[in-house]
């Protein structure tokens, strides 16, 4: 069958199976007085319709900052003001000023969510489709395979068409980005990845392997010459990229700073909710946050951090290849939702969008990772009443994935990249060097796969003990962060262990 | 959809696929045929069976025949652990979330014999060369058509029924026939009959086909039939066979002397010649045809206003329609009509049965046939005959032309179906999901037989996007949407009548030339 025959089937696929989990509940549905992320949302587009660009991010007497306060980068507010200026003319009730509050009727739910939808089918499936076609090696079964797989990704779909957010947008432009520095268009590229930059200032957590890249890519043609032209192409662009999105900011310093002020908020604290990260699950040993001053919390995740993405970051910056950069992407987004300060559940979304690039190289541990990612987030989406699209489409991709990309079949050791491995072995003890990594990683699939069947199902169907009432998300929590411990540690082995100059073949 | 790698295992994977997907669309739009299930769940739970056909709370009385009632029955020893609340009679309109779960839960699980069927097909299915390609094998593609079938999903799945449990007994009779295990084919036809009484349509080609291949063991050794091999016993067990689920279904009703009301609410023939939306069948035509006639010779002066029947069609949805220039239509005018419409398809089974694949074509000839002149015709009934054909045409390049134009223009129709905004984007999707699949996978199953369709044929289909933009784009936004709101169903029941009866006519045409060819052959 012809390619574009099977690309458009798997979009259709894709896109209806967004939709059919928009018609699920979203967060904060029918829960005055603060409602969820939705509300959130809808009140940006409130705030940016009505009052004027330097009012936004600060504290009026018609912008309540306590209630769902902007604080996301310019880029979002922008977006927001698109939408407002559409909902205005369908209905103006939607976005009146302080009357709008707690908005919620079925037509508005149907706006919003063709508002994801619009943004997803302009930004997110496009670069996923040329992805895809031009940046996946193998038969054109294996390509659209891929493409369908990361297309059903259930994570993003339940949190973008469920709980309602926009994260399909600044992981599609991250995304461009990454297309164009895998097509040799590095300019190009890094203007998409800075508008990504610019809508969520958590792609920060994408910034450093794209940093690494393009630094080492020039130092490469070499930084006196042809190098240092493309570096000052690239910075340049950068530049005129960030300076256009806060040009509304920057003619007050006190207009960026409280941008600045908003967008990290430090007070916060070192990590809020349940999160699969290692404070949170650390937390259950020791009372850290008792222990620590808030500054020395925030000096020590900071270390902790760098210290965890330097090995990568140098190993991408060595060797430059379009190969290591996926893995660094990996292992930087991972480090930063591992280790780093204020961190939400959703996060691992964005170490996501790099696993999911991999699904064709490591098809095993990728799907197994994007199964453990969704189930990470099951706290949240319970609470949401997400529970049944969360089954179907959890069970959809881990029978879909498995099957289109022959992912149990695809697992020696040297397809999983863990040849590498064995040349550490002088140092390691002997009998470390004697597993079969292979099927102990295919063992522990399984194990794991029954483990979060039977803690989704008791989260659903048991009654916690009576002294512990958290009991069965902070059982989520450990369960996850040991699998993205160990995902993060195979990526490093992988990434650390590429001979230098060699590309994937296999 | 895309794409297996290795061949091991797809039909599982299709299967769970397509039942996963079922379960996304819980919380959409349902009709009203939700809350009658949901009353058949309550009257056959709460009520003694002599009430059962009786019982008249709620608008939606039992009208399906009493096997069905039976299965509702025990549906509901299962929705008693969801929400009581769903099995009292009185509670009209009860929409709980557990009842919402439950119901739609019943429809995904009662597939499972929809999927057992199509599973059976497709190892009946001729592989000339077996392709080494996954996608180009034609019980792939056979799996693919009947599993994510357009307007079975959409019927089921969102407007709420449970055909592909009743699809399911059809379909797996069908193979039994294919297989040659007639006995087999007539105890899952029975029950399926006995389920749902609209597979009446389809009774004459089982009557005909099983009396003449089953009952009689021997043909000439020109094909013709040999009279004296004629056995009783066959007919005996056949007899046996069929009565046996009927005195099933019907004994405990016959018993209470209740088969009267039983099939008064079986056959309600007080309801009009067409649906609220006419389903896109020759009545369709007639009644357009009738009111174009009578514009113009009102033109003309050849008529007179104040003498036409009142309020045809500008009411909008008017039931009962009035002929103003052509004869109004009577039940047995309907039924004479369909008898005349299959009798040539009878005639052909009967003379030069060809097998299961005959008896499935002389099947599809009666389904269409019924729907195109029956009384009273849903716009479901098409689904009668495109999914069978699914089965031939996976099979002959001239059946899948048949079968685009049929069920392309079949599903199209059912668009009224859904109508709500939230839905839209999932009628279009999954219509285009299924009419790329099937166009492509069937061009690629015959490529170098030349092309699938005429171009004229495409033109037509293609006409149906404009059809489509047209009623559900810019139709709401013109001022005629408060004035004439009945055009975009009206033009969309025309537009679809033109193409299913093409494909009526074609389906013949292609019977009775194969007739032909194979007597030129034989001389």
């Amino acid at each position: 069958m012809e390619t574009c025959t099977l690309v458009s089937m798997s979009i259709l696929l894709g896109v209806l199976v967004r939709w059919g989990v928009s018609f699920n509940s979203y967060s904060g549905a029918g829960k005055p007085p603060m409602f969820g992320d939705y509300e959130a949302q809808r009140h940006w587009q409130e705030v940016t319709y009505n009052l004027p660009i330097q009012e936004w991010y600060f504290n009026t007497t018609d912008n309540d900052l306590n209630y769902w306060g902007l604080d996301y980068p310019p880029l979002t507010a922008f977006h927001s003001l698109l939408c407002a200026h559409v909902a205005k003319l369908i209905n103006p009730e939607w976005v009146k000023l302080l009357g709008s509050r707690g908005y919620e009727s079925p037509a508005h739910k149907l706006f919003m969510r063709a508002t994801v939808l619009a943004a997803d089918l302009l930004v997110y499936i496009p670069a996923v489709v040329l992805y895809c076609c031009y940046l996946t090696n193998g038969s054109t079964n294996k390509k659209v395979g891929t493409l369908l797989c990361i297309l059903l990704y259930p994570g993003l779909i339940l949190i973008d068409y469920g709980h309602f957010q926009y994260n399909g947008l600044s992981l599609g432009l991250t995304l461009w980005g990454v297309l164009g520095l895998g097509l040799g268009w590095d300019a190009l590229g890094s203007l998409a990845f800075s508008l990504a930059l610019n809508y969520k200032q958590m792609e920060l957590y994408h910034a450093l392997p794209f940093f690494c890249y393009l630094l080492g890519k020039c130092a490469r043609q070499g930084l006196t010459g042809r190098g240092l032209f493309s570096l000052v192409k690239i910075a340049v662009t950068v530049l005129v990229t960030f300076a256009l999105c806060w040009l509304p900011f920057l003619s007050d310093p006190e207009q960026a700073l409280q941008v600045l002020r908003r967008i990290f908020p430090v007070a916060r604290g070192l990590f809020e909710d349940k999160v699969a990260n290692a404070w949170c699950s650390l937390n259950v040993l020791i009372k850290i946050r008792s222990i620590l001053s808030s500054d020395s919390q925030f000096y020590l995740s900071f270390a902790v951090t760098l210290l965890a993405i330097t090995p990568s970051s140098l190993k991408l910056l060595k060797t430059p290849t379009f190969w290591q950069f996926k893995l660094a992407l990996v292992n930087s987004s991972l480090a930063f939702f591992l280790f780093s300060y204020q961190v939400h559940e959703k996060s691992i979304l964005l170490a996501a969008l790099p696993v999911c690039l991999l699904l064709n190289d490591l098809p095993l541990v990728a799907i197994y990772f994007l199964q453990v990612s969704t189930f990470s987030m099951l706290p949240l989406l319970l609470k949401d009443g997400l529970l049944m699209p969360y089954a179907v489409t959890s069970l959809a991709f881990l029978v879909l994935s498995t099957h289109l990309l022959s992912a149990l079949e695809r697992c020696t050791e040297a397809q999983l990249r863990l040849e590498g491995y064995r040349r550490l072995a002088a140092w390691l003890p002997a009998w470390l060097t004697r597993l079969d990594l292979a099927r102990i990683i295919r063992r522990k699939f399984y194990s794991s796969l029954v483990l979060m069947v039977g803690l989704s199902v008791a989260s659903v169907a048991l009654p916690p003990p009576a002294g512990l009432p958290d009991l069965f998300p902070v059982l989520v929590s450990t369960f996850s962060f040991l699998h993205f411990l160990g995902t993060f540690i195979y990526f490093n082995i992988v990434q650390l262990s590429t001979p230098q100059g060699k590309q994937k073949t296999l | 959809m895309a794409a297996p790698v290795e061949s091991s295992g797809w039909f599982p994977a299709l299967a769970i696929a397509v039942s996963l997907l079922k379960c996304l669309f819980i919380n959409a739009y349902h009709s009203t045929d939700f809350e009658v299930h949901r009353n058949w769940l309550a009257i056959t739970h709460s009520l003694p069976i002599s009430r059962w056909y009786y019982e008249n709370t709620s608008e939606w009385t039992l009208d399906y025949p009493p096997l069905f009632a039976w299965f509702e029955y025990g549906l509901s020893q299962a929705a008693v652990h969801f929400d009581r609340g769903m099995l009292v009679v009185e509670n009209l309109n009860y929409a709980s979330p557990a009842t919402i779960l439950f119901q739609r839960l019943s429809v995904v699980f009662a597939d499972l014999v929809f999927i057992y069927a199509v599973k059976e097909c497709c190892t009946t299915v001729r592989e000339e060369k077996a392709a080494k390609d996954l996608l180009r094998r034609p019980c792939f593609v056979l799996a693919v058509l009947l599993l994510w079938n357009f307007g079975l999903f959409i019927v089921d799945h969102i407007h709420f029924q449970y055909n592909g449990f009743l699809f399911g007994f059809l379909l797996l009779s069908v193979a039994r026939h294919l297989q040659a295990r007639h006995l087999e084919g007539a105890l899952w036809f029975s029950i399926v009959l006995n389920l749902k009484h609209i597979n009446l349509y389809v009774a004459p080609a089982y009557g005909i086909y099983l009396l003449r291949c089953f009952c009689f063991t021997q043909d000439n050794t020109d094909g013709s039939l040999r009279w004296r091999s004629f056995s009783p016993v066959r007919l005996v067990s056949l007899g046996a066979v069929v009565l046996s689920v009927t005195a099933a279904s019907f004994g405990p009703f016959v018993a209470m002397g209740q088969l009267p009301q039983v099939l008064s609410r079986l056959f309600p023939f007080k309801r009009g010649l067409c649906h609220a939306y006419w389903a896109p069948n020759f009545w369709a035509l007639y009644n357009v045809l009738d009111k174009a006639l009578s514009m113009l010779g009102v033109r003309l002066g050849l008529l007179d206003v104040a003498g036409l029947p009142k309020a045809s069609m500008t009411g909008g949805l008017v039931q009962e329609f009035q002929h103003a220039v052509l004869p109004s239509v009577s039940p047995p005018t309907a039924l004479l009509c369909t008898l005349l419409a299959m009798l040539p398809a009878l005639w052909c089974v009967w003379r030069r049965p060809c097998g299961g694949r005959g008896f499935l074509r002389c099947l599809v000839q009666c389904a269409l046939a019924s729907f195109m002149f029956s009384w009273h015709v849903h716009e479901k009934a098409v689904l009668l005959a495109v999914l069978p054909l699914s089965i031939l045409a996976v099979e002959s390049r001239r059946d899948a032309g048949i079968f685009l134009m049929l069920a392309t223009t079949g599903h199209y129709s059912l668009f009224p179906l859904l109508f709500t905004p939230a839905e839209f984007p999932i009628k279009v999707l999954l219509m285009l999901l299924f009419t790329i699949y099937s166009f492509s996978a069937l061009r690629n199953l015959f490529s170098g037989e030349g092309s699938l369709l005429h171009p004229l044929e495409a033109l037509y289909l293609l006409g149906l996007v404009a059809v489509e933009v047209l009623c559900e784009v810019v139709f709401p936004l013109s001022p005629w949407q408060q004035t004439l709101p009945f055009v975009p169903l009206l033009v969309t029941s025309v537009y679809c009548a033109l193409g299913v009866s093409y494909s009526f006519v074609r389906l013949y045409v292609s019977l009775l030339t194969q007739e032909v060819t194979e007597k030129t052959k034989r001389l």
